[in-house]
């Protein structure tokens, strides 16, 4: 059995599997349900001022008769009051002292509201903060959330007030409706966050309900922008994770978000530099239980690998994260098709046919039976085929030798010149 | 059909229409939404080549899943217009199902339940799925409201032909209306398909035989064509004593009993034996079960390796208790004094040399004979051809097996057509409802065909 614990950003936690600051976090009762069933820490669903939610609030993109492929939600943060939050937090990290319990905040952007709710939560006894700057709806238009998260300037203030009364860790969540995400988790740093956390959801519109033409979800008829979570943004999150975790000046723990629903998810956020992971649609859509398999998962695929404990795999692919200028061009790798395990769907070959470069012919043999090849010096390797194909094992693509290692920048530097086009 | 979703396994005495409600449930929403979202949606797609009609069986697929159900049961129907009949009752296991590439992977698409969801969604909606054409003044006289007769008569009708069945019985639809088991085939299915048919104008006049309440003659004057689709006849004689013994039944004819009510009682706590081993005779065994008899047997005089039901069908007649005598040769009916059948006495075989067909010839015996105890014997021993009709149309057979141009669907007199089981020829594996609508959508393309063309020759006179 590997260790799980981690110690993130000083914050002692039984293993890397928080609960995010969300629904699932929204009280007492919840929280202590969640560290029952296993998972290592809770940020609390966000205090700050009393709020109004509406009904409804939530919508799931389902693809292709899959549930809940994304998830879009229009609610604010906590509509509960501040002392009965208080109140709970208290009795929970009471009852699991080694469990963590981390405070979700957003306030106005001002030095004393700051000072004012850090010093209120620190008083019931708490592991650390995290402040909200990436909620997208409702709380921008207070010029909170997403709105000051926008603002590179604002983050950097905000942790500062936070950070000059907070005796216990910042966490800095971020938002990712922005361009470069680096650029906000930069002026984080700059204001003394000792950690930064992402993603929060992102900017949508779940859909339209083509019968009746109103938004879903809509509220008496009317819909507003959402935030978009679950495992649609898995990819979205990882590159952002992965931008911080590459870059020279963000020298912080990240805690990875965004569609993390197993321990496969787990192990590619912490690989690409997570040093724990929080999750809210998994659990919205399976109930806490999925924490098992996610601990039981990890610490096997761990022992799998003779890895003792999580510092033995946080960041390990990093450094195979760079940019396209440093990719070798003259690497090749070729589509090739098992034929025995092929099932003859003709998938890759409508694939390459009609939307990549026409190398994957349907042959018959001189049995009769049709199969499939590979015209491998058409092939540009582009994966397409694998991808679309239903089976393992069918397509493997395989590398070729393909002359000395040159990436653009170095083909780049060696030409010096420019080249005139006219 | 899908064993392993069969339910209504029991067998009531006191209520036998629910032995004749069907057997394999609709599948639900969310089963068929799941399935069809299975689908690969090959290229090319094999189960497309296996389906006897050419169903683009990935697209109606992909249309259930995308709730476009209308969409979906057009495409069934277009290219099959007995489709929702076909779903229930193709051996796609030997079709659509038995090509599925997933076979190799993991299991076949349910095509047969997904098709019959789509057409279920046709049927209760009522959605009319076809126009008729413009008129073209042609007119075309269809002998046999079977699928074969129906499926020419709706393509005929959508390209614009006047299009008259003439129908021996109450309602069309042939073996799908009267023939096939209705706790497969409901009859309202097989009726809706008729009412779509019916509502492009095609006049279907019932209750008419051919050579009989209307004359071949008239119908070759009268038409420009006529296509000839009246299926196949009774089953034949044995040909052993006792033969005319009262309880002693035509399998075709024993299952038509079945399929309107009210179902015959006289059947319950009774000994049936049935003769033969093909699809049709499992079909008198299972609705024997189902009609209450205590005890039934089959008898073949070869053995489990060389009959011709298909595997579902055996197995299905196993789990429904029905016993099997292998290497058993009818030799007679025995009678009692009121003319009654009381039993079959019969004579055991072996195996000797293999015959034309490749199968080892059974041969009996000496001395072997031995009584089957029997209320009620059912013969399913294939089925006789309507001679008299064929050769008062004047046209070339062979044992009855209607003679066709296969490219033009003609027989021998080129004003008349044939397609259905009347072409159904031995060696061809078993006689499908697919195969005669697949047959009677060509015959009515090559009509058009031919009288299109003889414009175009007109034309360029
Ligand atoms: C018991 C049984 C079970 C079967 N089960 C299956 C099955 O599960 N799956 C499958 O695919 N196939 C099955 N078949 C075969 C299938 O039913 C036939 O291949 C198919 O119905 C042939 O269609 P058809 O239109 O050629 O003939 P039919 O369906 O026989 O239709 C011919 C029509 O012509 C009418 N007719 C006949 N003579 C005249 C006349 N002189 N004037 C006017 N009308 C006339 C008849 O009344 C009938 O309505 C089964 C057959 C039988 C006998
Ligand atoms: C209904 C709902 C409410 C949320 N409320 C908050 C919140 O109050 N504070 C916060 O920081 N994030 C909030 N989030 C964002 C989640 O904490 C998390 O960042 C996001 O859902 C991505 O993780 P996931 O893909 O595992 O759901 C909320 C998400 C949902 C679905
Ligand atoms: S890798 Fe791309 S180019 Fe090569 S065969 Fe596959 S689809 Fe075609």
């Amino acid at each position: 059995m590997a260790d799980l614990r981690v110690n993130f950003a000083g914050i002692q936690s039984p293993n890397p599997f928080w609960l995010a600051s969300a629904p699932p976090t929204n009280s007492g009762y919840q929280v202590q349900r969640a560290f029952e069933a296993g998972w290592g820490g809770a940020v609390w669903k966000t205090l700050g001022e009393p709020i109004l939610n509406v009904s409804s609030r939530f919508a799931g993109t389902h693809f292709n008769g899959q549930r809940v492929a994304g998830f879009n939600n229009i609610e604010l943060i906590t509509d509960r009051p501040l002392e009965e939050n208080l109140k709970e937090i208290y009795e929970t990290k009471k009852r699991f002292p080694n469990h963590a319990v981390i405070a979700s905040l957003m306030v106005e952007p001002k030095q004393e509201k700051w000072h004012e709710i850090v010093k209120k939560v620190q008083a019931v006894g708490v592991d650390g903060f995290e402040l909200n700057f990436g909620c997208p709806h409702g709380m921008a238009e207070r010029g909170m959330g997403a709105a000051s998260g926008q603002v590179p300037e604002l983050v950097e203030k905000q942790t500062y007030w936070a950070k000059e009364a907070a005796e216990v860790p910042v966490i800095v969540k971020l938002t990712p409706n922005i361009t470069d995400i680096t650029a906000t988790a930069y002026a984080a740093v700059q204001g003394g966050a000792d950690a930064i956390s992402m993603i929060n959801t992102i900017n949508s519109l779940a859909g339209v309900d083509i019968d009746s033409w109103k938004t879903i979800p809509n509220v008496a008829g009317k819909g507003a922008h959402g935030g978009y979570c679950g495992p649609a943004v898995k990819p979205i999150a990882l590159n952002m994770v992965a931008e911080c975790a590459r870059h020279p000046e963000l020298n912080v723990p990240i805690s990875g978000i965004g569609g993390i629903s197993n321990w496969q998810d787990t192990v590619e956020f912490m690989l690409m530099g997570a040093g724990c992971v929080q999750v809210c649609t998994a659990a919205m859509h399976h109930g806490f239980s999925i924490v098992e398999d996610m601990i039981d998962g990890l610490n096997n695929y761990l022992d799998g690998k003779g890895i003792a404990a999580l510092d033995g795999l946080i960041g390990k692919s990093v450094h195979t994260y760079s940019d396209w200028g440093n990719l070798d061009l003259n690497y090749k790798v070729v589509a090739r098709i098992n034929n025995d395990v092929c099932i003859n769907c003709n998938k890759c070959h409508i694939a390459c046919e009609d939307t990549s470069h026409q190398c994957i012919d349907m042959l018959t043999a001189e049995s009769g039976a049709a199969y499939l090849k590979v015209r491998e010096e058409d092939c540009v390797g582009c994966n397409l085929c694998s991808i679309v194909c239903p089976v393992d094992g069918a397509i493997d693509m395989v590398e070729i030798p393909n002359g000395e290692p040159m990436t653009w920048n170095e083909r780049q530097a060696a030409i010096k010149l420019p080249i005139c086009h006219s | 059909m899908h064993l392993n979703r069969v339910k209504n396994k029991t067998i009531s005495l006191d209520n036998l229409r629910m032995n004749f409600q069907e057997i394999e449930p609709d599948l639900t929403p969310k089963e068929a939404v799941e399935e069809s979202n299975r689908c690969l949606y090959c290229y090319d797609a094999p189960c497309i080549k296996a389906c006897p009609t050419g169903i683009n069986i990935p697209s109606f697929i992909k249309k259930i899943a995308s709730g476009n159900l209308k969409g979906s049961a057009r495409v069934i129907m277009e290219a099959n217009p007995v489709g929702a009949s076909c779903a229930r009752v193709c051996p796609t296991e030997e079709l659509c199902e038995g090509a599925c590439v997933l076979n190799h992977a993991s299991l076949p698409i349910m095509i047969g339940n997904l098709q019959r969801h789509a057409t279920n969604w046709a049927i209760h909606n009522n959605e009319q799925l076809f126009k008729a054409g413009e008129k073209n003044g042609k007119r075309v006289a269809v002998i046999g409201g079977g699928p074969a007769g129906l499926s020419a008569a709706r393509e005929l009708a959508r390209l614009g032909y006047e299009v008259t069945i003439f129908e021996a019985k109450e309602k069309a639809g042939g073996l799908d209306t009267y023939g096939i088991v209705s706790f497969r085939l409901p009859q309202e299915i097989s009726l809706w398909e008729v009412e779509q048919i019916e509502k492009l104008g095609v006049n279907i006049q019932t209750n008419t035989k051919v050579g009989k309440d209307i004359q071949v003659r008239e119908l070759i004057e009268n038409f420009d064509a006529v296509i000839l689709a009246a299926g196949m006849s009774k089953v034949p004689m044995l040909g052993i004593d006792g033969e005319e013994a009262e309880g002693v039944f035509d399998a075709i004819e024993f299952v038509e009993g079945t399929k309107t009510p009210p179902l015959d009682q006289q059947f319950i706590g009774k000994k049936i034996v049935v003769i033969g081993a093909g699809n049709t005779a499992i079909d008198a065994a299972t609705c024997s079960v189902r009609l209450g008899a205590e005890n039934v047997k089959m008898v073949y005089r070869r053995t489990e390796k060389e009959m011709t039901a298909y595997e579902f069908e055996y197995e299905f007649a196993k789990q429904d208790g029905v016993e099997f005598r292998w290497l058993t040769q009818p030799k007679r009916i025995i009678a009692d004094k009121s003319g009654k059948v009381e039993a079959l006495e019969c004579v055991r075989m072996e195996l000797g040399e293999p015959d034309a067909s490749g199968r080892r010839r059974p041969v009996p015996v000496a001395g072997s004979e031995f009584i089957i105890e029997a209320d009620a014997i059912v013969k399913a021993i294939g089925q006789t051809r309507y001679l008299s009709l064929i050769e008062e149309l004047g046209l070339e057979h062979n044992n009855g097996i209607v003679k066709i141009n296969t490219k033009t669907h003609q027989t021998s007199n080129p004003k008349v057509y044939a397609a259905g089981d009347v072409i159904f020829g031995d060696g061809q594996g078993e006689a499908m409802v697919v195969t005669a609508a697949q047959q009677g959508k060509l015959t009515a393309h090559a009509i058009h065909q031919q009288f299109t063309a003889d414009k175009v020759t007109l034309e360029s006179v």
